[in-house]
């Protein structure tokens, strides 16, 4: 018997991720890991070369004459719906039947005994179309008088025009803020294997199994209960896997039940690359007024994102953009417009953040353009706006900011950096150095939490306790590697008050807990570790009446306590008591289920409170460029960001630096180039670039501001962290705007656009050393 | 003799015999499908993301050594001899976890685990070979393998620590050098191998004379030596490579050493392989190696590929005409030799023969008075393709600059030289004006395409400013810091 005084495992506490050992070993399985049964066959995708095209015919014949293709799937082999929009919009067909929207969309798949063959069968296909204008860019298309691919959003608050005329001074821009691909190191993959009846079970990767699984019922007519959807683990999600593998499932599910055989579908990089949607690139039109303090009187701004040729999650993405266009600021007056325009690209889709990095940055450039013309630091004029306590707390959405803990967050690291003293030295510095110039920044952040389609802020689970005491833990949530199976499994070991390794941790599937939300904005833990615990909490529920009624007890003298239960005087160990649970009858399995409290939202109106809570984060980070080439080079970075009470500081900590280096990612070398014809010339590492190791900051302080804890009563008081982080890396791409400014003696805004590449940078030095 | 039909090598410590290997049949795929070694994963398919990174050890001329590569565009057929060393080999029987396994567990080096056995693997070789990394060792180390989710913080923490939970000396493969030595020996028959069917036929050579021979049977044969381009041709773009010749077990085309007042580096000899030469007698290439792709490409790649293939955005063409490199091509028993910057002719299209293969490079030491540098400029620093790559050679005497030999990649359809700059440079003094001539000057020598590396005005005015970096750097008269640090 068990004498520990506490288990181990349990909340708050670093538990490694589950799965460390089949990581490091080669033994986690992936989906196309899984053994494959006898006569799989392999799907391909065939797409477009050309960006906007009447479709007229597509002449198959040499594809079918290839030894070892099985036959093709097109528009016409969908039994049920040929539409996979996640917003049920009818705007994204499986295969398209009349029209190309762009270029390297999907077209058709061809299902041979191996995934070459397909893969060399998919070129051979004979593409008639009648090509006709495109636009690919949010600019471009506005000019062509292209649609909105989805309703755009208005955010108003006061009264714009007067404080814009009254105002001091007065500055208009436009900038431009670059997309970004996911570039999880496992692609897209679905395999599907058909059962009896109208059943099919499809094993993929994807953020969202239960829309996979609606979908796939869709797109095959028959009821969601007649399709499963297994996720065990990705290979990286980022938002890349929350829609986007829909494609995938439908179209392994269609030809599983079309030719009775399992089937795999696998892209390519490039295919997956070109195929999937992406982070949205932005074009923001901002016209800030502002006194002389620096203190902002009035915003407007015009969000146009190049959305492609359909919704997908465009609407909440340009929506989450505005939501975040303030990022920590009070904006007194403001007015903000989204513009989702339809391109001839592919879809856009969900990317960490969701279009909240787009907005922050928003804001951020006006601080660098009010902080440029009253020749003011950055950060002072930073703290001049940032949210009040008491007032200058409302939002452009109407929502009151209760929970800033920025000044304490900002000043602690402003310290911990000497941030003041820094910037004085790199100013002296930057006199000094006429070819290698340095630049500092101090950025933070502040992200709301929770979907803001409110639907989605539920979770369920399903725990089992078997009768020799070992635990099941099943949740909605997925694992892409953010650790979420190993928190949910932290929760639920405190609270049966057993060790962590009692704890079975099993895939997702669609048959064990049903309509799911997607394992997405941050919220993995906070839905599904509260659900988990609701789940716990029935079945101790169940268990102190067992035990008070058989030992004669009062329930109050009923309690779980390292891996034992007492019952007045008598201490049991845990699987002995829940054996003689199991002997008395008593149901030791329940599902758990949770909705998130207090939010509500009136798109129409632009008002309510979208976000239970606030995450807060702050970052600072030191840069030297040369202006010679435009090269930089990352000198330090300190990072001080807020998750509440973390449930496992050590997996938050992980989260918080890859975050940081994606969104620096995201801003710096990671640049998506298109063609005039339309066509993706960025499709695979070696074109696409995204960090490496040797682009951390040389120096890299990371901490969680551990004094924080959640005012709501989230899971154990944490907060969410997989997103808000991501958009510390904002603080590189304003040092490094320092540094090209100094070359005109800081007078003027370099205006860079992200991504910040080495040569946007040498091209804004050029510029400024045109102005001396 | 005969000729051999099947490819013999060790797969995790067992022999393997695998017939009929078609030219274009990976080792990534055989691994995974064949033999359901599923730890090696596929990210990317063209060497980028190392995610597919095994060992492979090959007996040449300094014995035994384990090189970590990329099993996606490294062919099965070029295995043959070697000894295949994948993830699922490093723990022990016993289950123990090894070192490098235990030190990214104890530092939290995965998430979503996808990319971990091919960091695993490429810490496992580095351990090997530097048990005890600085940072920066670790970095260049790790230049050929991305991770999306850590940020690469908790993987160097392990990797400079993985020396605390065991030493290379009682590593398996180090214990077992002398049994698998032997072993290895035993599978260099001496005989040509041809394998796979008819129309996509490996072949094997068994020494330089028979590769000239085989060349001379399949003129129009893709001659295979690292892979790392020609892997590309079959992965990306699903070209049938057969018949291949492959050459990277030819040790006789791997040599490299200095022979008088020359360095000769053998077409076959791989980036690392001419590394520390190369560092020795030109210091300039030092760091400049080291941004050549990542290191499981450097073990693969080799210099004469580079070459040979016409790359107008190679990296090694321009710094070796600005040095003023030779190249010689051998024709069955014939052979010449030519300057390197006229074996580019145009866009695709070199001075070789169909049936001509690229031998050795021969490159002149520089002397007393020259000065030489070696820039690239990516999007990003590491594992990237230049946007612009120069090759800057000059000889000042007394202040008078001769000798000028300026080759820029990434600015002309060829790697190619500076002719109007150079005319610009020879006679005159070493001054900033003398550069300053040159730099205008390089715009009647080029008009760089625009693409998504660089715009056209990025191209033109980058090179520019490295003509401007080399004055800097070389003028004695100014300290000036020019370059960012490397760490």
């Amino acid at each position: 018997m068990k004498d520990n005084v506490s288990i181990i495992g349990s909340a708050h506490t670093n538990v490694k991720h589950d799965s460390a050992i089949k990581h490091v070993t080669g033994r986690a399985d992936y989906t196309d890991d899984i053994a494959q049964p006898e006569g799989t066959l392999h799907a391909y995708l065939g797409v477009s070369d050309v960006a906007h095209a009447k479709l007229l015919d597509i002449d198959f014949s040499d594809v079918l004459a290839t030894p070892g293709v099985v036959g093709v799937l097109t528009a016409d082999d969908v039994p049920g719906v040929n539409d996979i929009s996640p917003t049920h919009l009818n705007d994204e067909p499986v295969f398209p039947t009349d029209a190309i929207q762009f270029h390297g969309q999907p077209l058709f798949a061809v299902v041979a005994e191996t995934r070459d063959i397909a893969r060399r069968a998919a070129e051979l296909a004979k593409i008639e179309y009648e090509t006709l204008p495109h636009a690919l860019d949010p600019i471009a298309a506005q000019e062509a008088g292209y649609p909105h691919v989805t309703a755009p959003l208005k955010l108003e608050r006061g009264d714009v025009a007067p404080a814009q005329e009254t105002a001091p001074n007065r500055i208009k821009g436009r900038m431009s803020v670059g997309g970004q691909d996911h570039m999880y190191l496992e692609g897209h993959i679905a395999f599907a294997i058909p059962g009896e009846d109208d059943d099919v079970v499809v094993h993929c990767s994807t953020q969202h199994p239960s829309e996979a699984q609606h979908m796939v019922a869709h797109v095959l007519g028959v009821p969601s209960n007649a399709v499963v959807v297994n996720v065990r683990r990705m290979g990286g999600g980022f938002g890349g896997k929350e829609s986007q593998m829909n494609l995938f499932c439908a179209v392994a599910a269609m030809a599983a039940k079309k030719w009775n055989r399992a089937v795999k579908i696998r892209p390519d990089r490039d295919q997956d690359m070109t195929a999937t949607g992406k982070r949205h690139d932005f074009v923001i039109d901002y016209d800030v007024a502002f006194d002389d303090d620096g203190r902002i009187q009035a915003v407007e701004g015009s969000f146009a994102a190049r959305c492609g040729f359909s919704a997908d999650l465009s609407g909440p993405v340009t929506d989450r953009a505005l939501f975040h266009a303030d990022n920590a600021y009070f904006y007194p007056n403001v007015r903000l417009n989204s513009r989702p325009m339809k391109t001839n690209t592919v879809s856009n889709t969900a990317f960490r953040g969701f279009g909240g990095p787009q907005g922050v940055i928003a804001a951020e450039r006006m601080i660098e353009e009010i902080a440029y013309a009253t020749g003011q630091d950055p950060l002072d004029v930073r703290k001049v706006n940032f949210y009040g306590t008491e007032d200058r707390n409302i939002t452009p959405y109407h929502q009151e900011v209760e929970d800033s803990i920025l000044d304490r967050l900002i000043g602690e690291l402003e310290e911990t950096s000497e941030y003041r003293k820094r910037r004085q030295d790199i100013i002296e510095f930057n006199k000094t150095s006429p070819i290698l110039k340095k630049g500092i920044a101090l950025t933070p952040v502040k992200f709301g939490i929770s979907f803001t389609a409110t639907w989605y802020n539920q979770a369920g689970a399903l725990v089992h306790v078997y009768n020799d005491g070992s635990i099941h833990l099943n949740h909605g949530g997925t694992e892409m590697g953010q650790g979420l199976n190993t928190k949910v499994a932290q929760v639920v070991a405190e609270a049966f008050q057993v060790d962590f390794s009692r704890i079975k941790i099993t895939k997702t599937t669609t048959e064990k807990v049903p309509n799911t939300s997607a394992t997405a904005a941050s919220s993995g833990t906070d839905l599904n570790g509260m659900a988990a615990l609701n789940a716990v909490e029935q079945i101790k529920a169940r268990l102190v009446k067992f035990a008070a009624e058989t030992w004669n007890v009062a329930p109050e003298e009923v309690a779980f306590h390292a891996n034992q239960v007492h019952i007045g005087q008598e201490v049991l160990p845990f699987d002995t008591f829940i054996k003689q649970a199991y002997l008395a009858r008593v149901q030791l399995s329940a599902a758990g289920f949770y909705k998130t409290p207090k939010i509500h939202w009136d798109r129409a109106k632009g008002q309510g409170r979208p976000f239970y809570y606030y995450s807060y984060g702050a970052s600072c980070s030191e840069v030297t460029i040369d202006t010679l080439t435009g090269e930089y080079r990352i000198e330090r970075t300190d990072l001080l960001h807020d998750v509440g009470r973390s449930l496992n500081p050590v997996l938050d900590k992980g989260q918080v630096e890859g975050a940081f280096i994606q969104g620096m990612g995201w801003l710096t070398t990671e640049e998506l180039w298109w063609d005039d014809a339309g066509r993706l010339r960025t499709h695979a590492p070696s074109t696409y670039k995204i960090p490496l190791a040797s682009d951390r900051p040389r120096i890299f302080n990371v901490n969680l501001a551990d004094w924080s804890e959640n005012r709501e009563l989230t899971i154990k008081r944490s907060k969410a962290v997989g997103e808000p982080p991501f958009m510390l890396g904002i603080s590189v791409f304003e040092a490094l705007s320092m540094a090209v400014a100094s070359v005109a003696e800081y007078r003027e805004c370099p205006r860079l656009d992200a991504p910040a590449t080495p040569e946007r940078v040498l091209m804004a030095v050029s510029r400024l050393q045109e102005t001396l | 003799m005969t000729h051999r039909t099947d490819i013999q090598f060790v797969l995790n410590g067992k022999d393997v015999s695998v017939p009929n290997v078609s030219a274009d049949q990976t080792l990534l795929d055989f691994l995974r499908l064949e033999r359901r070694l599923t730890g090696t994963k596929e990210g990317c398919a063209e060497g980028d993301c190392g995610a597919c990174t095994v060992l492979v050890g090959r007996l040449g001329r300094k014995g035994l050594a384990y090189v970590p590569v990329n099993a996606c565009i490294r062919f099965l057929a070029s295995v043959d001899g070697c000894h295949v060393v994948t993830v699922e080999h490093l723990s022990g029987p016993d289950g123990r976890l090894h070192p490098v396994q235990q030190a990214m567990i104890e530092h939290h080096g995965s998430q979503c685990g996808f990319c971990t056995p091919g960091f695993v693997m490429a810490l496992y070789a580095l351990w090997m070979q530097t048990p005890e990394p600085t940072e920066t060792q670790v970095e260049t180390a790790l230049q050929g393998n991305l991770c999306r989710c850590t940020g690469y913080e908790p993987i160097i923490r392990a990797a400079v620590a993985v020396s605390r939970y065991g030493t290379p000396a009682s590593d398996y493969l180090n214990t077992e050098r002398e049994t698998m030595t032997t072993r290895l020996a035993a599978l260099k028959d001496g005989r040509r191998v041809v394998s796979g069917t008819e129309d996509n036929l490996s072949i094997i050579p068994s020494s330089v004379d028979d590769l000239a021979e085989c060349l001379q049977t399949y003129p129009n044969a893709t001659i295979v030596a690292g892979a790392t381009d020609v892997g590309l041709w079959v992965t990306k773009f699903l070209r049938n490579i057969g018949p291949a010749i492959f050459t990277g077990h030819l040790e006789d085309l791997k040599t490299v050493e200095r022979q008088g007042s020359l360095l000769l580096i053998g077409a076959g000899a791989s980036y690392t392989d001419c590394q520390e030469l190369l560092s020795e007698h030109l210091p300039h290439l030092s760091s400049y190696w080291d941004r050549i792709a990542g290191w499981q490409v450097r073990n693969m790649g080799t210099v004469g590929g580079n070459i040979a293939n016409g790359s107008p955005i190679g990296d090694t063409p321009p710094v070796l005409i600005a040095l003023g490199a030779e190249i010689t091509l051998r024709r069955g028993s014939e052979s010449r030799t030519l300057p390197l910057a006229d074996f580019f002719i145009d866009y695709g299209k070199q001075d070789r023969q169909p049936d001509e293969f690229v031998a050795s490079i021969h490159v002149p030491l520089p002397g007393p008075n020259d000065l030489n540098a070696a820039y690239k400029i990516s999007k990003r620093r590491d594992e990237d393709i230049s946007s612009v790559a120069a090759g800057i050679h000059m000889t000042v005497t007394d202040g008078t600059i001769s000798n000028a030999r300026i080759a820029f990649g990434g600015m002309a359809a060829t790697p190619k030289r500076a002719a109007a700059a150079e005319a610009a440079l020879n006679g005159r003094p070493w001054s900033r004006e003398s550069i300053e001539a040159a730099a205008v000057a390089l715009a009647q020598d080029f008009s760089p395409l625009t693409d998504w590396r660089a715009s056209s005005d990025y191209r033109m005015l980058s090179a520019q400013n490295l003509l401007r970096r080399f004055f800097l750097e070389n003028d004695t008269k100014t300290d000036t810091p020019v370059q960012l640090a490397c760490a």
